[in-house]
């Protein structure tokens, strides 16, 4: 088996955060413990509501963030710290997009000119293969040389989102994080921006960390999918298979939440309470107390994600039995 | 359009701001105890028709046509007559449920003047019933709760706290503004279930606004789908969703990702909504219609029926639907199965 | 809470030795008291006695600590003009200070808020225009030359009013007419935008979606929150009851704490000038301290954290 392009061991980041204005400061695991490992070209879905620290892990693993412990390798070798200039160099090779393209992009510049500028910041190529390369990409992603001179307020949402995906692409990177890229777009306009993405991941052959709560966007791009309550991951799998026949209870109950056009409210699981505060994480599982199949160890015992068959990997103890779990230390 | 008498009927309701019309001639009927879903994109109006049948848009837009509520036109209404009916025979919620509800005053406060100016309550009895409120919208703890501001709640308990203010009129319809756009999944499922219980109980009409069309789906049995300030279709949810005849409603429903199944390359309309200011001449839809021909670009398709209880408004309705339907699926068959 | 409040107390113990530091060097620095008040003709033996006597010979540094170590004894010093307490001096000016300072308070209050909510309410008409035409006036217009203009039209072209002393309280009229203007002004600005503001918030609309009428909807729903930013500029005018009648003061030659502190400054009496400041940044930073805790009130949110030190 060769070498994965992403492996991610064991990271995990943890806020001080105040409460208000005079509260004392509280710990927040944003992440605790995500491991998963990305081949090239592949493209792996994360899933969970807010608070469960999905975004935060897409920041992990590009280093944006320094993580508390674990480690993350790219191609075969230690992320080096953010910030430095090794860091700085690999950073042509890892992009990330977010879900506001207005504030990813400079007003002041032609959005051609933004395009250009990670070209220009590593050195990539001569002034006149910079401009074809420009154009290039503004065709790729969609767009006109005529959108390359205009400025992001002068453009659409969606052609936007294209641009911040042409820049993110100049560099031929290996691997795009891809956080919430279409939750602030139309409805008929994230059709468009999921297509783009997914001709474009064939293309150029990416490697893809997608964060998103869409469950259907998710699965559309994505071969594998993880999805992450409080800070872990609780169940992961293939696209497919994961939604077709979830086994995590917390899956199933986003699987069945998920709206479908045409189809009434019926016999839908439909968890009770709202998802638990990360500042104030439940013991054992954290999702024990909206788990309509929790037991009574599921409060003691934190489940570890182990195989459960089928490539799927599960972090339940109803679900996977005995011995798979670490008792907390009273 | 069958019921004789609806509840509510608007009659070419029209919103122009500052001379840009946004709203173009909206006609619906919603019967007693019905459940409509309106559903469009950012700007397609579905918003503004309802806040301004209920007088709720600023005062430099300019309204047309009419809103009869039982045969009283709202529109025409004096302002003590609007307040009456607000919050009264018709309420509505909204969708971001932490700024819509006052940070400084408590619970029980923003219930209670509902409660005071709808049903005459007051003193003791406003607590009481708001409590009542509070525990059928499920908040645990009701008592205690009723004295809690905002902050202090989450974003599903808000909105069952602006639900609970809206059931305090006792109203016959209840308009729901993108009520769980705000929220998480689990917490969207919550909310749409609450609102169709307690819409059983207590027999009111229902208006869902919503972008998602699952989410109206769920909760709705029918469905009108709004495009640049008009309805481009309206029928019973079933049919509609199983069988869309506008294109731009077939566009929406292909742009959808499925959940299950294989997964096919999604059904993206080309494009962007057209600016209110600048419209394209004839139908709205036109530059982003697959099906369009030079008809398309004379006048703007009005809104006629298709088949018993459904309308659209296409020119090609009536002359080719049978022939979109069988394009459309051979789009469908020929599309490439997308492996990521 | 407590903490919250024991650090804004530190802030403002802070402040006020800086301002003290501060005023003490410039001043001592910038002229040689003795020559100022006897006057550069006096005898050189009569000088170095006067220097002498008030410690003036000794390095800056020394005069400034035995200064900051009188202050913790509780002596705020002589005034080396005719050596009675400064604090004494000060004291018996504060009263004619706040006869014009409170009712000019008032004023700002009675105006400037009623105005800016009127304005904000008629959003973009005549009426907000000429509202904030005249805020704009009103405190672009330095207080001493509306002074001077009021003196003009009322006491020397119309004779109603004197135009300075401090014989009766008509003579306070056009001092405090002076100081409320500009003040109504900012705050009719400020208040104008608390409430556009709070007028634009999702709660506003769903006042009016539960049938609230109009003005109540304002009353309960908007006025409330707009209190929130109000009551700052508000505690800041209460900072400046003390020390914000220099000008005017001055203009209509009324016998307050500003102009002895004028007087004091231009004959370089230290122990004065300094009494008076701290006094001064002893205000501000009670009205501050007052606001803060007004802001509890008048805002749950902040409230709850300080009840529950973070849940």
């Amino acid at each position: 088996m060769t070498e994965p392009l992403v492996r991610v061991d064991d990271v995990a980041r943890t806020y001080h955060s105040r409460r208000g204005l005079f509260g004392r400061a509280v710990e927040v695991a944003a992440v605790d413990g995500v491991s998963f490992t990305l081949g090239r070209g592949e493209t792996l879905g994360i899933v969970g509501e807010s608070g469960s620290g999905k975004s935060t892990t897409g920041r992990l693993v590009l280093g944006l963030e320094p993580s508390d412990r674990g480690t993350v390798a790219f191609d075969g070798a230690a992320l080096p710290k953010g910030g430095t200039p090794d860091w700085r160099r690999l950073r042509a090779r890892m992009q990330m997009i977010f879900q506001d393209p207005l504030g990813a992009l400079d007003r002041r510049l032609p959005i051609g000119e933004q395009i250009r500028e990670p070209l220009d910041i590593h050195d990539i190529g001569d002034t006149a293969s910079r401009v074809a390369r420009v154009a290039d990409l503004l065709d790729r992603v969609g767009l006109t040389r005529n959108h390359g001179r205009r400025y992001p307020h002068e453009l659409s949402g969606g052609q936007r989102q294209r641009a911040v995906l042409a820049r993110a692409l100049a560099t031929t990177p290996d691997f795009l994080v891809c956080d919430e890229p279409i939750s602030a777009l139309d409805v008929s306009i994230q059709a468009q921006v999921v297509n783009l993405l997914v001709d474009l991941q064939a293309e150029f052959g990416l490697a893809m960390l997608f964060v998103s709560h869409d469950l259907r966007v998710v699965r559309q791009v994505s071969r594998r999918v993880a999805v992450m309550y409080l800070g872990r991951i609780v169940e992961e799998g293939s696209a497919d298979d994961l939604f077709a026949s979830p086994v995590h209870p917390y899956t199933r109950a986003l699987v069945s939440a998920a709206p479908t056009p045409g189809r009434r409210l019926t016999d839908r699981i439909v968890l009770q309470g709202d998802p638990p505060d990360p500042a104030d994480r439940p013991s054992g599982c954290a999702f024990h107390p909206r788990c309509p199949v929790a037991e009574a160890r599921c409060r003691i015992e934190t489940p570890r994600l182990v195989d459960v068959g089928g490539g799927r990997r599960a972090a339940c103890l109803p679900v996977s039995g005995d011995a798979t779990s670490t008792r907390e230390a009273a | 359009m069958a019921s004789a008498s609806p509840l509510i009927r608007l009659e070419g309701l029209s919103v122009s701001f500052d001379g840009v019309r946004v709203l173009h001639g909206v006609d619906l009927d919603i019967g007693r105890g019905g459940t409509l879903g309106l559903v469009g994109e950012s700007g397609s109006g579905k918003s503004v028709t309802w806040l301004a049948a209920l007088g709720l848009l600023p005062g430099k837009a300019r309204i047309e046509g009419r809103a009869l509520l039982d045969g009283e036109d709202l529109i025409a209404a004096s302002d003590r007559r609007l307040d009456a009916v607000r919050g009264g025979r018709i309420a509505m919620i909204f969708q971001d449920p932490a700024s819509a509800l006052n940070p400084v005053l408590t619970i029980r406060r923003q219930i209670g003047e509902a409660l005071a100016l709808h049903r005459g309550l007051s003193g003791r009895a406003v607590g009481a019933e708001a409590k009542r409120l509070l525990d059928l919208v499920g908040i645990p703890d009701a008592e205690r709760r009723l004295s809690a501001y905002p902050h202090e709640f989450s974003g599903g308990q808000n909105q069952r706290v602006m639900i609970a203010m809206a059931l305090a009129g006792q109203p016959d319809l209840l308009v729901a503004d993108e009520p769980t756009t705000a929220l998480d999944v689990t917490i969207q499922a919550q909310i749409l279930d609450l609102l169709d219980s307690v819409r059983r109980e207590t027999g009111m009409a229902l208006v869902l606004i919503s972008h998602d069309l699952g989410v109206v789906s769920q909760t709705c049995d029918r469905v009108a789908v709004m495009y640049a300030g008009r309805i481009v279709e309206e029928g019973p949810s079933s049919r509609l969703f199983a069988d869309p005849a506008h294109p731009y409603t077939r566009g929406l429903i292909g742009a959808l990702p499925p959940l299950d199944g294989s997964r096919r390359r999604l059904v993206s309309i080309a494009g962007t909504v057209p600016d209110p200011r600048d419209p394209p001449p004839g139908c709205a839809f036109a530059p982003r219609c697959l099906h369009s021909d030079r008809r398309c670009t004379g006048d703007v398709p009005q809104i006629e029926p298709i088949e018993a209880d459904r309308r659209m408004a296409c020119v090609l309705a009536v002359h080719r639907r049978s022939e979109i339907a069988a394009r459309a699926g051979r789009e469908h068959t020929t599309a490439e199965t997308v492996a990521p | 809470m407590l903490r919250f409040f024991s650090l804004r107390v530190f802030r403002a113990l802070l402040t006020v030795t800086l301002v003290v530091t501060f005023a003490f060097v410039v001043l001592r620095m910038s002229a040689d008291p003795a020559l100022i008040i006897l006057g550069p003709e006096a005898p050189p033996e009569v000088i170095a006695a006067f220097r002498k006597s008030w410690g003036l010979d000794e390095p800056i540094w020394v005069q400034y600590v035995d200064y900051v170590a009188a202050i913790f004894r509780g002596e705020l010093g002589r005034s080396m003009r005719d050596g009675r307490p400064a604090i004494e001096l000060v004291a018996e000016r504060i009263p004619a200070t706040l006869a014009l300072t409170l009712p000019a308070l008032a004023l700002k209050i009675a105006i400037g808020i009623p105005a800016g909510i009127w304005a904000s309410l008629h959003r973009g008409t005549f009426v907000d225009r000429t509202v904030m035409a005249a805020a704009v006036a009103g405190f672009t217009v330095p207080s001493f030359v509306l002074g001077l203009v009021l003196v003009l039209i009322f006491s020397v072209q119309l004779g109603w009013l004197p135009s300075g002393g401090q014989d009766t309280w008509i003579h306070a009229i056009l001092p405090i007419v002076t100081m409320g203007v500009g003040g109504a002004a900012v705050l009719a600005r400020f208040t104008r935008s608390a409430m556009l503001e709070v007028l634009g918030q999702p709660y506003m609309r769903t006042a009016s979606a539960k049938g609230l009428p109009w003005a109540r909807a304002i009353r309960d729903h908007a006025l409330p929150n707009a209190a929130i930013p109000t009551v700052t500029i508000v505690g800041f005018m209460v900072g400046t009851l003390i020390a914000g009648a220099v000008v005017v003061e001055s203009v209509f030659s009324w016998p307050g704490v500003g102009r002895l502190l004028v007087v004091a400054v231009s004959n370089r009496d230290l122990a004065v000038v300094q009494c008076i400041l701290l006094l001064v940044a002893a205000t501000m930073v009670l009205s501050n301290l007052m606001v803060d805790f007004l802001y509890g009130f008048l805002d749950p949110r902040l409230a709850a954290g300080a009840r529950a030190g973070g849940h």
